[in-house]
């Protein structure tokens, strides 16, 4: 789906040069900040007010990072992010995949109203309903607890979209018809017939539901308040405070070491993200 | 098969029951009456409303909200068109490595985005430095009107970017290269080729970024918050207090749950005005953009 095709003729070597400088230059904007957090990271605390700056990464890494760990707990907070977002997810896909299978396998009355039902919430922003959700998980006594986290995006109305999508173009209705006759459940017709073939797309929603999940910030701040519960997004903020001095050796430390993981996994799988990204868009 | 059908399609519904919809009627409600979340509620008429019109701090916030917001996305749309065009022309090479370097900074948290510019434009740092090479003496990034929106438009910019230059590389890539053929053959050159094939049948991934970004710029938060550690509107700097501050601010550092629903609702209206306005400037632009 993604051939690239030209635009328009070959193009002189000039104009050539300047699209090659222009894409590098967007290339080092886009990069370089990463680099300045690895050699913030690696330096001595008051590296970040040298001038001019620094350019040259260091050797205090560890020395910065045990001082985050002293401030922070970082690998327990690192450890609830992965819970979080890992059960988010697996939440998300068997919940989507299901509902997504049901819009685009299945024939039942008010199919159509309710998947453009669907469609609509996207255009709800959460600011709307943030502050009942909160009294709604006090009430619940979930505040500090996970479930505050991971019940309410369970399921959500992109995934069952993208799998809607995904679903009907892959899963033959033959398929389908040739298990019931074998009599299998509708719920094993979904299990051991449509899951196997669209594990691609679990992989895309699966992908860009545990980045969401672990990015997030203000959720987490909303329902968590006991330091021992705090994703790594809150913990991180928890280190930039101006109270105690501002020290962006430690803080830089910290944030590479908690972006690294998340790096290294798009690299691998960044070819099923971007994917999601644009089919989401042309469909919206 | 429709009762099963039902079944698998439910959860979606109860969860947005009950934490979609319900919710959202609520905060209507709420909007009306007084409330610190523990006592009774109080009915309160459009006092609340009436409160947040009139406070200074409701429209510092909306002014910055919006400022920073237009700093922030306008100029980085046309940088990711201007990406796109060229990723998208026939000479470049390593396409996928650029389109992946260009979505890092997507991939990363706006904690993480915060904290990195806040090193970059911490007091006599890096951001100084650089301004001071083209003689501008003294930016305050932190206090000062114009410094901070700059520091936190540049965040969005940054983050944003390759996103977007995805969507409209994906947009020029889903016009049909047999339309640039025809259209050469006829004569055009390749700028007519541009302003009345390629703007034309952009302007839906146009409209859609404009449209996601304006809905994401309204509830600008977590930027600001981490820039400024951990705050509300009484300890933010004021060129930094944005609306999804305030409202932050009113239920969850002084407890006034009422007008902070009420700054929910202003701030829906004025997301759903933005939008449609939207909608109206991209029709608009579409009659004199020249369909062929």
């Amino acid at each position: 789906m993604t051939a690239t095709r030209t635009a328009g003729e070959k193009l002189n070597p000039i104009t050539g040069f300047f699209f090659y400088v222009i894409m590098i230059a967007g290339a080092v904007v886009s990069i370089f900040p990463f680099y300045w957090m690895a050699v913030i990271a690696s330096r001595e605390r008051t590296a970040a007010f040298r001038m001019p700056p620094e350019i040259v990464p260091g050797t205090r890494l560890i020395e910065n990072l045990e001082r985050a760990f002293q401030r922070i707990d970082f690998f327990q907070s690192l450890w609830n992010s992965l819970v979080v977002a890992g059960l988010t997810t697996v939440s998300v896909l068997f919940f989507c995949s299901l509902g997504g299978y049901a819009f685009a396998k299945f024939q039942f009355p008010g199919k159509k109203f309710l998947f453009g039902f669907v469609l609509f919430t996207l255009l709800v922003p959460q600011q709307l309903s943030v502050l009942p959700v909160y009294l709604i998980m006090a009430k619940l006594s979930w505040i500090d607890s996970y479930k505050a986290l991971i019940v309410p995006s369970m399921v959500n109305a992109f995934g069952i979209f993208w799998m809607r999508q995904y679903i009907a173009s892959a899963v033959h209705s033959e398929l389908i018809e040739a298990a019931r006759i074998d009599g299998c459940s509708h719920f094993r017709v979904y299990w051991n017939v449509a899951v196997p073939i669209i594990l691609p797309a679990f992989a895309t929603l699966g992908i860009f539901t545990f980045l969401n999940v672990w990015n997030d910030f203000f959720w987490p701040l909303v329902v968590l308040k006991n330091e021992a519960k705090y994703t790594i997004q809150l913990a991180l903020s928890q280190l930039h405070s101006i109270r105690e001095g501002v020290d962006y050796g430690m803080i830089m430390a910290a944030t590479l070491l908690a972006t690294l993981p998340l790096m290294v996994v798009f690299l691998l799988f960044s070819r099923w993200f971007i994917a999601g990204i644009t089919t989401g868009s042309i469909k919206s | 098969m429709a009762l099963t059908g039902y079944l698998f399609i439910s959860p979606f519904f109860l969860l947005f029951a009950v934490f979609g919809l319900y919710p959202i009627v609520f905060t209507f409600y709420l909007s009306f009456f007084k409330w610190d979340a523990l006592g009774p509620m109080k009915f309160n008429g459009i006092k609340n409303f009436q409160f947040i019109l009139t406070d200074d701090t409701f429209w510092t916030s909306f002014g910055n909200t919006l400022l920073i917001n237009l700093m922030g996305t306008v100029p980085q749309l046309a940088c990711a068109m201007l990406l796109a065009v060229v990723l998208n022309s026939a000479l470049l090479r390593m396409k996928q490595a650029f389109r992946v370097i260009y979505f890092m900074p997507n991939i990363t948290s706006i904690v993480a985005v915060a904290l990195i510019f806040s090193v970059l434009f911490a007091n006599e740092g890096a951001a100084t430095w650089l301004v001071q090479r083209f003689g501008v003496e003294e930016v305050s990034w932190r206090a000062g009107f114009w410094g901070v929106k700059i520091a936190i438009a540049i965040m969005v910019f940054w983050r944003w970017l390759g996103y977007n230059m995805i969507i409209y590389l994906a947009g020029l890539q889903s016009i049909s290269p047999e339309l640039y053929e025809a259209a050469k053959i006829d004569g055009a050159g390749a700028r007519v080729r541009f302003l009345h094939i390629t703007v034309p049948l952009m302007k839906p991934f146009i409209f859609f970024t404009v449209l996601i970004s304006t809905i994401g710029g309204m509830q600008l938060f977590t930027e600001p918050y981490v820039y400024f550690s951990q705050s509300g509107t009484a300890t933010t700097p004021k060129p930094g207090i944005t609306m999804m501050i305030y409202l932050y601010s009113e239920a969850f550092r002084t407890n006034f749950f009422g007008t902070a629903a009420a700054t929910a609702v202003v701030l829906f209206v004025f997301t759903l005005i933005f939008s449609l306005l939207n909608t109206y400037v991209t029709n608009r632009t579409g009659g004199s953009g020249g369909d062929q």
